[in-house]
């Protein structure tokens, strides 16, 4: 059969498609994002009538999908690991509730933090909601998990995770396609009051979470993604989990390991295997991506006196993305090591693209800020997060996607004054709209900045949900209109951007100032599509 | 007309190459610069040669003017690890000189380095170009191709991504005419025009390795 040459995103998407999905949601976020464009660029999502725009943050989107699954029709929704955060509260109780249409959850966690605030783990929150999880270790059981995940969803009655890292989200295989599965028809859950968690029925449908894990445990134990490759070696076993499976093959490059292998890849971890593992083995090492969840659970659950390595035990890095070489070396192989990197290399970090209009912000709001004392500028997620580094050095804070609004307001009500937040259009719509009203309603003192290039840049210019609003919604906070200044971020506008921030940095209230440019990259994108139709007038191009 | 300097390869080593079960390249510049197109490339013809392949790319936030990678894995057998270990990497082909040694610790003994001679300056700290040269020079096995002056030359500095690309098949496994129709497929959603401009990049770059090897 003809492979698919796809990401491991890319398989993802597709999978979702031919597993008889009716809608996707999600908002952008690295290494999440090609998901859903996939879907998005899909002639054959487009030929089935699959939703797919993008949603304003992904509990919008959790909670949308929740819906979709009430009606009976299989839904995906896809988040980066720190979206999950915001989309905790729904998903979480999406376990209690339990699902009608099957659901699955895909998140894509950032081990070594390519782009990314922090590297924690999904495989915890999975475990915190109580539902099974799917780690993919390659493309083609990435896409065989996806388009099963559904049907497992349905079968277990709460929605699935699959959980993948950058590595495999961003990294192509041939992947094999299998048939199309045909959507569901609407329909309303049997039970009416399934989804109405009051005390009394959640109470009722927590026993009910609870008494599934055994079959959780069960499907996982059965499930063809999880096995024992067993050894007449006992003095040594390994727990591969997900693409952690990838680097130990590495090191045996003719599948001849010499160890027991339990891989897994289906959790709740089964219980009956683990035993055989204690049976089998006198050590065991574990290879997980990501945190500890395997060889904390592995500790407790062991009554034999076996030594467990693994990040804990210091046989493996506390942080980071595993690797071959840092496996080989757990195993007490030889690593070879190539040349070292000359010193004459300089680092070479991310910036601000030449012409963007952040940088152009960014000038006019340190020569606005050049009199008072540094430290006063809170910051939040997007290409503009760069305004922490040289040249610009403008922004004190970047924690959580809306964070800006709400600290530089907590600064303020501390006697910080003035007190700056700088907001990308999207982030601002994505959670920074509450916040502005906590300010507006407590009367702070604060300059919030949105900085609109009309597209969700930092993730390769997605829509953004906030294109045209943003003065409307300002304004239907509660901001004085007065204080909603529109400028173009450009050098000739310099004097007047300097003239604006300065005014209203003396407003003691919230000001709004939407410096309002395209996205340089979006712009550029813009008059190459331009360029190529007008070069082959009879192509049509998407 | 375009410059370049080679340091003496005998033509067996290129055969060498060819006959290897396994090709790790490791391909270096900075975002913007075109290595995603020559990773995906790359990966189209090997699957349409019925070779396995795994490709790991750097996405997201190090696309804007910072240093990207992409680890192309191309093999007779199945491919494990997406990442390429240390020390193991037949090729770094690199876009820009300075990329080309951020990843010599990859680099096995007796691998090669393909490398643009031109180099990207988005930092206000970037070496002296003669350090990065000589730095260069004093690997054994290393072609160095002026591949923006040979793009200019066929009308599109752009494509500079494709005359290295043409510049590495010596020492790919994958034939030229396969590497060709992954041009194709990759660039077809954006017209004849720009497939054919990328095609020329490439033959030149290849033109240019085989008349300096």
């Amino acid at each position: 059969m003809q492979k698919n040459l796809f990401l491991g995103v890319e398989a993802i998407g597709q999978g979702a498609i031919d597993g008889g999905i009716s809608g996707v949601y999600a908002y952008p976020g690295t290494p999440s994002t090609e998901i859903t464009e996939f879907i998005q660029e899909s002639e054959l999502a487009e030929k089935l009538d699959i939703r797919s725009k993008w949603s304003a943050n992904e509990k919008t989107a959790y909670e949308a999908a929740l819906g979709m699954s009430y009606a009976g029709l299989r839904t995906m929704v896809c988040m980066k690991h720190v979206g999950l955060n915001v989309a905790a509260d729904a998903f979480v109780n999406s376990a209690i509730t339990g699902i009608n249409g099957g659901m699955v959850l895909t998140v894509a966690d950032d081990p070594s933090m390519h782009s990314s605030q922090n590297e924690q783990d999904s495989r915890f929150y999975a475990k915190f909601a109580m539902i099974p999880v799917l780690e993919p270790c390659n493309q083609q059981e990435a896409y065989d998990m996806v388009r099963e995940g559904f049907g497992l969803s349905e079968e277990m009655g709460v929605p699935v995770m699959v959980r993948i890292t950058t590595r495999l989200a961003h990294s192509r295989a041939g992947v094999e396609r299998s048939e199309v599965l045909a959507s569901n028809e609407l329909q309303l859950p049997s039970d009416p009051s399934q989804f109405v968690l009051l005390p009394a029925i959640a109470r009722r449908r927590y026993k009910g979470l609870l008494e599934k894990q055994k079959d959780f445990e069960k499907a996982a134990k059965k499930s063809k993604y999880n096995s024992i490759t067993k050894s007449s070696d006992r003095s040594f076993g390994i727990i591969a989990c997900g693409i952690a499976n990838n680097y130990l093959q590495e090191n045996y490059p003719n599948g001849d390991c010499p160890y027991t292998v339990m891989k897994l890849a289906q959790y709740p971890i089964p219980e009956k295997m683990l035993a055989k593992m204690e049976k089998h083995c006198e050590e065991i090492l574990i290879l997980e991506e990501g945190n500890t969840v395997v060889e904390e659970a592995v500790k407790g659950f062991f009554k034999k006196d076996i030594k467990v390595s693994g990040r804990l035990s210091g046989a493996l890095p506390r942080d980071g993305e595993l690797n071959a070489d840092l496996v080989a070396k757990a195993l007490g192989k030889e690593v070879k090591e190539g040349a070292a990197i000359p010193e004459v290399i300089a680092n070479r970090p991310p910036a601000l693209c030449q012409g963007c209009g952040h940088q152009d912000m960014y000038k006019s709001m340190n020569e606005a800020l050049e009199i008072y004392t540094k430290g006063r500028v809170f910051s939040d997620i997007g290409c503009y997060t760069l305004g922490a580094l040289p040249p610009y050095k403008s922004i004190y804070s970047c924690v959580d996607m809306g964070a800006s609004i709400t600290m530089a307001k907590g600064a303020s009500d501390a006697g910080l004054i003035p007190a700056v937040a700088v907001i990308g259009d999207s982030t601002f719509t994505h959670s920074g709209i509450t916040g502005l009203l906590d300010a507006v309603n407590d009367k702070a003192n604060i300059v919030v900045v949105i900085s609109d290039n009309e597209s969700v840049s930092m993730t390769g210019g997605q829509e953004s949900s906030a294109v045209g609003k943003i003065e409307s919604i300002c304004e239907g906070v509660g901001v004085d209109p007065k204080h909603i200044r529109l400028l173009i971020p450009l050098k000739k506008y310099h004097e007047q951007m300097l003239e604006t921030f300065k005014e209203e940095l003396e407003y003691e209230g919230v000001s709004v100032i939407v410096f309002r440019r395209d996205c340089i990259q979006a712009a550029a994108k813009k008059i190459r599509k331009e360029r190529n139709i007008k070069d082959n007038p009879k192509k049509q191009y998407t | 007309m375009a410059t370049g300097f080679d340091f003496g390869l005998p033509s067996s080593v290129f055969r060498q190459f060819l006959k290897s079960m396994k090709t790790d390249i490791v391909l270096a510049g900075v975002g913007g610069q075109g290595i995603l197109s020559i990773a995906s490339i790359l990966g189209e013809a090997a699957l349409h040669d019925n070779l396995y392949l795994k490709q790991a790319e750097t996405h997201g936030m190090s696309q804007r003017g910072g240093a990207v990678v992409s680890h192309v894995r191309i093999s007779e057998k199945p491919v494990a690890s997406d990442l390429i270990p240390s020390g193991t990497a037949e090729i770094i082909l690199s876009v820009e000189p300075m990329e080309a040694l951020r990843y010599l610790p990859f680099l096995k003994e007796d691998g090669y380095i393909v490398t643009n001679s031109t180099p990207f300056k988005n930092i206000p700290n970037y070496p002296e170009e003669e350090a990065i040269l000589a730095e260069l020079k004093k690997q054994p096995r290393c072609i160095v191709i002026d591949a923006d002056t040979i793009a200019k030359d066929i009308g599109n500095k752009r494509a500079s991504n494709m005359v290295m690309l043409g510049a590495a098949t010596p020492f790919i496994q994958i034939t030229p005419e396969k590497i060709e129709a992954g041009i194709a497929r990759v660039f077809g959603k954006k017209g004849e025009a720009v497939v054919n401009l990328n095609l020329e990049a490439f033959r030149a770059g290849r033109a240019f390795a085989l008349a300096n090897k």
